[in-house]
């Protein structure tokens, strides 16, 4: 098992798509975190992962299929959870559990598979070619410009189902719109930290920023300056001491978040936060 | 009437919700709905903001049936029977109240608080004020769309007495001085004698519908109401 560690050559590739990603992750996971779904984003990357193996298995582009396999296994065990009345954690589990078995069972399926090609997926890699970088910011750009017209929306769904469909928000809809958006965001973050460690990055800046912020837009503005952080610090600490680039972005992401409560738990920063009170 | 109901009927799985209900609630009015505990209040509420479909029966607001047209449903504003609101939620009261639809200008936003006495609390975040307080920022985010018709669903459970006298207070002034008619449900019927000018009093049908005097005034009916909720007390017991 070989983890990559970023080269001088790979940093710029490396940087410009870790930011749009960690901005990406920042925005969509705090949505997620706030529905209590923080491990959503761990599941429709174990299903991508089903997905990925079933590219590579017959030979197409591989990350397009898991974006499609993610969405539609997340959309379609939403409709039963709402059907059977299923715990959200229960669907998480599910969709988790049967996205990496459906992932092993096609890698074992294979002859032609190489190993190194599965680990790029399930660790990262630190070497993002430009094609996937202009994938990588035109998908972000787009996913952050619905965001931005369907935000208020999507925040009073999350605030209160009830009173959101009384006030005519189509609830499920967005709900619906938040699982596409979540899916593809998995599927071009997992080229940065992989499968196995894309729910830091949704649910660790959000958290950290949460001991602070008591404003929405602070929180999500405050989790994005979190991410961008730990993602250059990771980058530059991976090709520093030559470590695994996605195993560096999610030990700082961690560390802030320990900063965070150190923090709190000292006194510096009170409930409502040093940020709100100064503004 | 800017709110008719007729023959309005709901079946949850064989089971009667809701009876063959008609009744109308006119310009003004302050009507205070009272029954047991799953005498079909919510259900009722349900219905008339389109929240539940499945029924027998019509629902008319300003003249359109709510089945053809959710438009006019944009009239009435809502305060849910109790917030259920995550204490870490990173939500200011501002915020909480320009999540509606129509509500981005923050003058209006402003006006709203003030008529709830909050105006002064806009920047605190939602999870750190009292049950009673948030019920007030609940009755504002309705405001905030200049409603025609409030809708409360049982709003001051769990509310101490200075609270509830205060959200009172605010209610009648809404209902008095910006001429909005309040449809209310609740189980003490003291506030109900007190605030409400017309009662329905239901128990899956409804069995009176009037002016609050002659309610209140009839022991019979009183005597009747407590029976029925006393049966379903034990029922649900």
């Amino acid at each position: 098992m070989t983890f990559e560690a970023v080269s001088y050559e790979s940093i710029p590739h490396a940087l410009v798509s870790g930011i749009a990603i960690s901005i990406l992750c920042s925005a969509i996971g705090l949505f997620l975190v706030l529905r209590k779904f923080s491990l959503f984003g761990d599941a429709l990357a174990h299903s991508a992962f089903g997905g990925v193996a079933f590219g590579l298995f017959i030979g197409i582009y591989p990350l397009w299929i898991a974006c499609g396999v993610a969405i539609l296994s997340a959309l379609g065990l939403t409709k039963i959870r709402q059907k059977f009345d299923i715990s959200s954690d229960a669907i998480v589990a599910i969709l988790l559990a049967t996205g990496l078995g459906a992932g092993i069972i096609l890698v074992s399926m294979s002859d032609d598979l190489e190993i190194h090609d599965i680990e790029e997926f399930l660790f990262g890699s630190a070497i993002i070619d430009t094609p996937n970088v202009i994938t990588i910011l035109v998908m972000a750009g787009a996913i952050l410009a619905i965001l931005f017209f369907t935000y208020k929306k999507l925040l009073y769904s999350t605030f209160s189902e009830e009173q959101a469909r009384a006030s005519g928000i189509p609830v499920e809809k967005m709900g619906y719109l938040l699982i596409a958006m979540a899916g593809v965001t998995v599927v071009i973050s997992m080229q940065l930290v992989g499968v196995l460690l894309i729910s830091a990055l949704f649910v660790l800046p959000n958290v950290s920023a949460m001991l602070y912020a008591r404003s929405f837009k602070k929180t999500m503005m405050l989790s994005m300056c979190f991410a961008v952080s730990a993602t250059v610090s990771g980058i530059f600490i991976s090709y520093q001491f030559d470590i695994a680039q996605s195993g560096c972005i999610v030990l700082v992401a961690a560390a802030i978040f320990v900063g965070s409560l150190v923090a709190k738990g000292s006194g510096m920063v009170k409930t409502t936060g040093i940020l709100a009170k100064r503004a | 009437m800017i709110v008719d109901i007729k023959k309005l009927s709901v079946d949850y799985s064989g089971i009667k919700a809701l009876d063959d209900i008609s009744f109308g609630i006119a310009k003004g009015d302050f009507l205070g709905i009272i029954g047991p505990n799953g005498a079909g209040k919510s259900t009722l509420f349900k219905c008339m903001l389109g929240l539940h479909t499945q029924y027998d029966g019509t629902i008319k607001v300003f003249d359109h049936d709510i089945r053809d047209s959710r438009k006019y449903l944009s009239q009435i504003g809502f305060v849910p029977q109790k917030p259920v609101v995550d204490r870490n939620f990173p939500a200011t009261i501002r915020e909480v109240l320009s999540m509606s639809q129509n509500s981005s200008d923050s003058e209006k936003i402003d006006e709203a608080l003030q008529k709830v006495w909050m105006h002064e609390l806009a920047d605190r975040r939602i999870g750190d004020l009292s049950v009673g307080q948030q019920q007030r920022v609940f009755i504002a985010k309705a405001l905030v769309n200049s409603p025609k018709i409030l809708v409360l669903d049982e709003p001051v459970t769990g509310i101490d007495q200075y609270n509830k006298d205060l959200f009172f207070q605010i209610l009648g002034e809404l209902n008095t001085k910006e001429k909005i008619s309040i449809i209310w449900s609740s189980h003490d019927l003291d506030a109900v004698e007190r605030l409400a000018n017309k009662v329905a009093c239901l128990n899956r049908t409804l069995f009176f519908h009037g002016v609050s005097e002659e309610f209140f005034s009839d022991d019979e009916m009183l005597k009747k109401y407590s029976e029925t909720s006393m049966q379903m007390h034990m029922h649900h017991h």
